[in-house]
């Protein structure tokens, strides 16, 4: 049984999981990238998450608002590109949705998730089939709810959502791109796997690896 | 890969040591990756900022001094500078007039200009927010990110920083920025891929015996791929999408700029002008100002752009108006 609530040990957690899984995949999103954008999500993301982790090697944070806002003011001021503002949008949505409690419910960290994900959809202006990390969200979070409200706890909910969320990278390699830079590609942007959709499942399996292990 | 760079992850910043040391004339604060005028902020006048990806020089750097800008900020490499960037800068040309952003229409910079804005709307400082998007490769922009910023971004910092020189208002000197984006088209060509230094091969693969037609200026694919051709037939390909999208006929011609994309030599540009300009006279265009050179470039790639500006009176004076920076001198 995976415990009731979620604690800022275990968001951190995730977050350090999310960091580990694009360094080790830091190339890889790369290459997604050069064959329908300009060759940098990788590096980006992985330079912010580093800064991540490093700000939080420094400075435990005392709740879960201080801890995921300082994710995504740490996103905003070192990434660039879109993926800075999207991904902090992102993390510093979920700080005001979780609040500076020392844990929250899971139903209240997936109410957390989804407006983080409305914060990405505000700041991208992203709408479904955009070929987007919204495809791999969007999917993620339903899949959650439904699990949740079906009784499941949280790591097998979350584990259906990594399912959705891989599900939906797949499927964006059959869309054509309508924002960001694979969208000046038009029909050549199909055949590719969106890089963002890719890094924001990654972003979703962290979280199921973590909070399934604490079960 | 073959670059004259030491650590592929130190590239930007080490660019902006040589130039601190090569430009006494330029401020460069090296913590937030912002080239200012040694003199800004220049009290009464407009403030004038751009900034993006670095990879594109000397956009938008070089392009720092009186006339032009007053700060450029530098992202990573083809990655927009990040808000703290811009707010920064912002706050620093703020001589009481107020801040023009100069923004190519790319998602990452648009966001993070944005945001930068509303940072610095809360501290009570007036920005006019221009979004540069002339690359005419970029056909339906319903269903793209919009089209992209190129060329323009340099006639739009050359113009809309005369403007603020002259001393005109926040609200005039953004509007010669718009007036000349939306006066402006562009097109590109690569002959090459580029090859980003952190990623250390080239971008796309380009057989040896083709062209990408449609660039943007990140190594991201064009619009479509044909067999290599004469210098001739390249400019047709490049200037019919152009004057198909825009009458540039009018009474005061129309500013032309051959840009190089990096690695190509000068003595192609100018052989592609003189294919530019037999094109144009054929369709009654007149030239009224020239600019040939790499200007706005994506690192080594080969190739070029054309960009076509229809002027007036106001944007000839302006372009006549003195300008004093590394890449960009005249008058002066």
């Amino acid at each position: 049984m995976t415990r009731a609530s979620i604690d800022v040990d275990q968001v951190e957690r995730w977050i350090r999981e999310f960091a580990r899984v694009v360094a080790d995949n830091a190339q890889f999103l790369t290459d997604l990238d050069a064959a329908i954008g300009d060759a940098d999500h990788g590096i980006n993301l992985d330079r912010g998450m580093s800064a991540v982790v490093a700000a939080l090697d420094e400075a435990p944070q005392p709740d879960l608002a201080a801890l995921t806002k300082k994710v995504g003011m740490t996103l905003v001021s070192s990434v660039g590109g879109a993926s800075g503002p999207l991904y902090g949008a992102f993390f510093l949505r979920l700080a005001a949705s979780l609040g500076p409690a020392d844990a929250v419910a899971a139903a209240d960290f997936a109410k957390a998730l989804r407006a983080g994900v409305d914060g990405v959809v505000q700041r991208g202006r992203a709408e479904a089939d955009d070929k987007t990390m919204f495809d791999a969200l969007a999917p993620a979070l339903d899949a959650l709810d439904a699990g949740l409200a079906s009784g499941s706890d949280l790591a097998s909910a979350l584990d259906r959502a990594r399912v959705a969320a891989e599900a939906g990278r797949d499927a964006t390699e059959g869309l054509v791109a309508r924002k960001g830079r694979a969208s000046y590609l038009g029909q050549r942007s199909v055949g590719h796997i969106d890089p963002g959709a890719t890094s924001a499942a990654m972003l979703i399996a962290a979280a199921a690896t973590t909070f399934g292990a604490d079960g | 890969m073959k670059k004259l760079i030491n650590d592929p992850a130190d590239v930007v910043a080490e660019a902006l040591r040589g130039m601190a040391i090569a430009h006494p004339e330029l401020r460069v604060d090296h913590t937030h990756r912002i080239v200012y005028r040694a003199d800004s902020p220049v009290q009464g006048k407009v403030g004038l900022i751009s900034g993006g990806g670095s990879g594109h020089e000397p956009l938008h750097g070089g392009f720092v001094g009186p006339g032009m800008l007053d700060a450029a900020c530098a992202g990573e490499i083809f990655t927009s500078p990040v808000p703290d960037q811009m707010l920064e800068a912002t706050r620093n040309v703020d001589g009481g007039a107020g801040v023009v952003h100069i923004v190519k229409n790319y998602t990452g910079d648009v966001m993070n200009f944005e945001m930068a804005a509303e940072l610095a709307a809360a501290e009570d400082i007036s920005v006019e927010s221009v979004i540069i998007d002339d690359d005419v490769a970029v056909q339906d922009s319903t269903y793209t990110a919009g089209r992209r910023g190129v060329g323009a971004t340099v006639l739009v910092e050359k113009l809309a920083g005369a403007a603020a020189d002259q001393g005109r208002g926040l609200g005039e000197v953004a509007d010669v920025a718009r007036r000349v984006n939306a006066a402006a088209r562009s097109m590109g060509v690569a002959l090459t891929s580029c090859t980003v230094p952190a990623v250390g091969h080239p971008t796309f693969d380009l057989p040896d015996t083709e062209i990408e037609v449609g660039i943007g200026i990140h190594g991201e694919p064009g619009r479509e791929r044909m067999p290599v051709r004469p210098a001739r037939e390249v400019a047709e390909l490049m200037l019919d999408p152009i004057l198909t999208d825009l009458d540039f006929a009018g009474p005061d011609g129309a500013i032309v700029f051959v840009n190089g994309m990096g690695a190509t030599p000068l003595i192609e540009l100018y052989v592609m002008y003189a294919e530019v300009a037999a094109i144009l006279e054929k369709s009654g265009i007149q030239i009224a100002r020239s600019l040939v050179g790499p200007y706005i470039t994506s690192l080594d790639m080969a190739g070029c752009s054309v960009t076509l500006l229809r002027a007036d009176d106001d944007l000839l004076r302006l372009w006549d108006h003195p300008v004093n920076t590394p890449a960009l001198r005249k008058g002066c």
